[in-house]
């Protein structure tokens, strides 16, 4: 037997009693990447680019907990998004919260959404992520609406220049990517993580090992959910002025996705790697080719679902079960 | 004293769309007892485990489970509750390992310590934990199911068509597996068409036709059944 399937076998009984190695991999995974994105804000001057990649690694982590664990794609997870920096501004302008608490309010906003949609987890497949995404346009139109205007301002947008610190929003981006990728470590290697992707594989056989099915799902639909509450606040603080549409824009929905899906959902790294590498590309295809750039992103894409479909990981895995 | 039955099934009736697939079983299972379910294809064996098991309710009639009331109870509360089963097609979870499958069931079973690797080994899957389970064979997942069930401490156990697609020599190891099975105490109901298994692993059998019981004792005294013998042979 190779080497490799030998350290799979070892490494099989990883709940509860896990090599050393594992465990010090584990804190990398959670430390290195914010402690990365530090070190580029100190080589690299354009910290908004940075700072939106960091949201869109919170948003890809909080997707693939919810879309990676348990097979439900939500195309309506903007909505946390817009709720956490709803959540946040709301928070500023009539609790006159400092903005740490406020920012925890947003992820709160996000949470209390998912919360209340938590039946469409009765849902499954396309019809689930259709509700979804109707759930997010409806929360926008809510928000939107000119009637609130004493609430929301309405259409007109949100101002949160009194708080504005682009520094420290960018600490709290560096912190979010951290608490995103700890959760994302916490769920892959726990005894819920597991239960998870047991449930992912057969709801069914999952209840007769004794799941409880319907909490699972919850948990990591409001966990999920409350990432994404995250993000939307420190992108809110960081940007400062915002409009709905900007908050709700179901790109972002797309973004986070597609991130996902091209570094690998279930996996610790996948999501990361995506998100940091497409809006990279992304981003420098967009000043280098700016009159094409929209049609080289989507051929880009494709090429990927077409011959990546189970994402970046997916080779190195394919590697390992074959034991190469 | 005869011990009071781990599981009783008294007008067990249900129906898809209109059509009655159970009308009316009744089936009592003591402990340490090895019942075979026994009936031509598409009389209600499968049907009636999945209702017992929570897959399908009820239309009508009663489960009682170990004292308990478990009609139409959700698959994990039975679960808790004493009971489960295993899959006439196999259902691991393929993208954990086999040691996982069996770590799922202990950790949201009714008895979390028991070592996973015992449980294994019992079910003849010893030095197989690293594997990934979708690398298994169809034997070998079958008995990953079984393994996976019993990790959840049940005590009464339903095994639809475990020898189903087991080579010979695997055979007396699976019987002897059920017999252990029921020596600890545990009530076993087992579905299965190879008769040469049904005689020696099962006490006695309940005969069902088009959703109803039409025999119960012994397989000897099946056998000379003639209502038993016109369903199975058509004469």
């Amino acid at each position: 037997m190779s080497s490799i399937a030998q350290r799979l076998r070892a490494g099989a009984g990883a709940v509860g009693r896990r090599p050393r190695r594992q465990v010090v991999g584990d804190v990398l995974l959670v430390v290195v990447p914010p402690a990365g994105f530090l070190v580029a804000s100190l080589v690299y001057n354009n910290q908004l680019l940075l700072l939106t990649m960091m949201v869109y690694v919170a948003l890809a982590q909080g997707l693939n907990v919810i879309f990676g664990f348990t097979g439900y794609l939500p195309f309506g997870y903007v909505g946390f998004f817009g709720a956490g920096a709803y959540g946040t501004a709301l928070s500023v302008h009539f609790l006159h919260a400092p903005i740490a608490l406020a920012i925890l309010l947003g992820g709160l906003a996000g949470l209390l959404v998912a919360a209340l949609l938590s039946p469409l987890l009765r849902l499954t497949g396309a019809y689930f992520a259709i509700a979804s995404l109707a759930a997010a346009e409806a929360l926008y139109y809510l928000i939107s609406n000119p009637q609130l205007t004493a609430v929301t301002n309405g259409p007109y947008g949100v101002n949160l220049a009194s708080v504005y610190n682009s520094g420290a929003a960018y600490l709290a981006a560096v912190v979010l990517v951290g608490v995103a990728m700890l959760c994302v470590v916490w769920v892959r290697r726990s005894h819920f993580g597991m239960a998870l992707r047991a449930i992912r594989a057969d709801p069914l056989a999952a209840r007769l090992a004794g799941v409880n099915v319907v909490r699972a799902r919850t948990i990591a639909w409001l966990i999920s959910a409350t990432l994404a509450g995250l993000a939307g606040a420190i992108y809110a603080w960081a940007v400062s002025v915002f409009y709905p549409e900007a908050v709700f824009d179901l790109s972002i929905s797309v973004f986070a996705i597609v991130f996902a899906l091209f570094g690998g959902v279930g996996t610790v790294l996948g999501p990361l790697l995506g998100a940091v590498i497409l809006y990279g590309v992304y981003n420098y295809i967009g000043v280098s080719q700016p009159q094409d750039f929209q049609l080289i992103y989507g051929v880009l894409i494709v090429l990927i679902v077409l011959f990546l479909p189970n994402g970046l990981l997916s080779i190195r895995l394919r590697r390992l079960w074959r034991g190469r | 004293m005869v011990a009071s039955p781990a599981l009783q099934v008294s007008g067990l009736t249900r129906s898809f769309g209109g059509l009655p697939a159970l009308a009316g079983v009744d089936l009592e299972l003591r402990p340490g007892e090895v019942v075979g379910l026994l009936g031509p294809n598409g009389s209600g064996k499968t049907t009636l485990i999945n209702v017992v098991s929570g897959v399908y309710r009820p239309t009508s009639g009663k489960v009682e489970l170990l004292g308990h009331d478990a009609t139409g109870r959700a698959p994990e509360r039975l679960v808790r509750l004493g009971l489960n089963r295993t899959f006439q097609t196999p259902r691991p979870f393929r993208p954990l390992s086999v040691l996982e499958n069996v770590q799922v069931a202990l950790r949201h079973g009714r008895d979390a310590r028991q070592s996973p690797e015992e449980i294994l080994d019992l079910c003849g899957l010893g030095g197989q934990g690293g594997l990934p389970a979708e690398s298994l064979n169809s034997s070998q997942q079958k008995r990953l199911d079984l393994a996976r069930a019993l990790a959840t401490a049940p005590e009464v156990l339903l095994v639809d068509e475990l020898a189903a697609g087991m080579r010979h020599d695997e055979l007396d190891g699976a019987a002897e597996l059920l017999r252990k099975l029921a020596a600890a105490g545990r009530a076993l109901l087992v579905v299965e068409h190879l008769m040469g298994f049904v005689r020696q692993v099962t006490d006695r059998v309940v005969v069902l036709n088009a959703g109803t019981t039409i025999f119960a004792g012994s397989l000897e005294e099946a056998s000379e059944d003639p209502h038993v013998v016109e369903v199975f042979l058509g004469a």
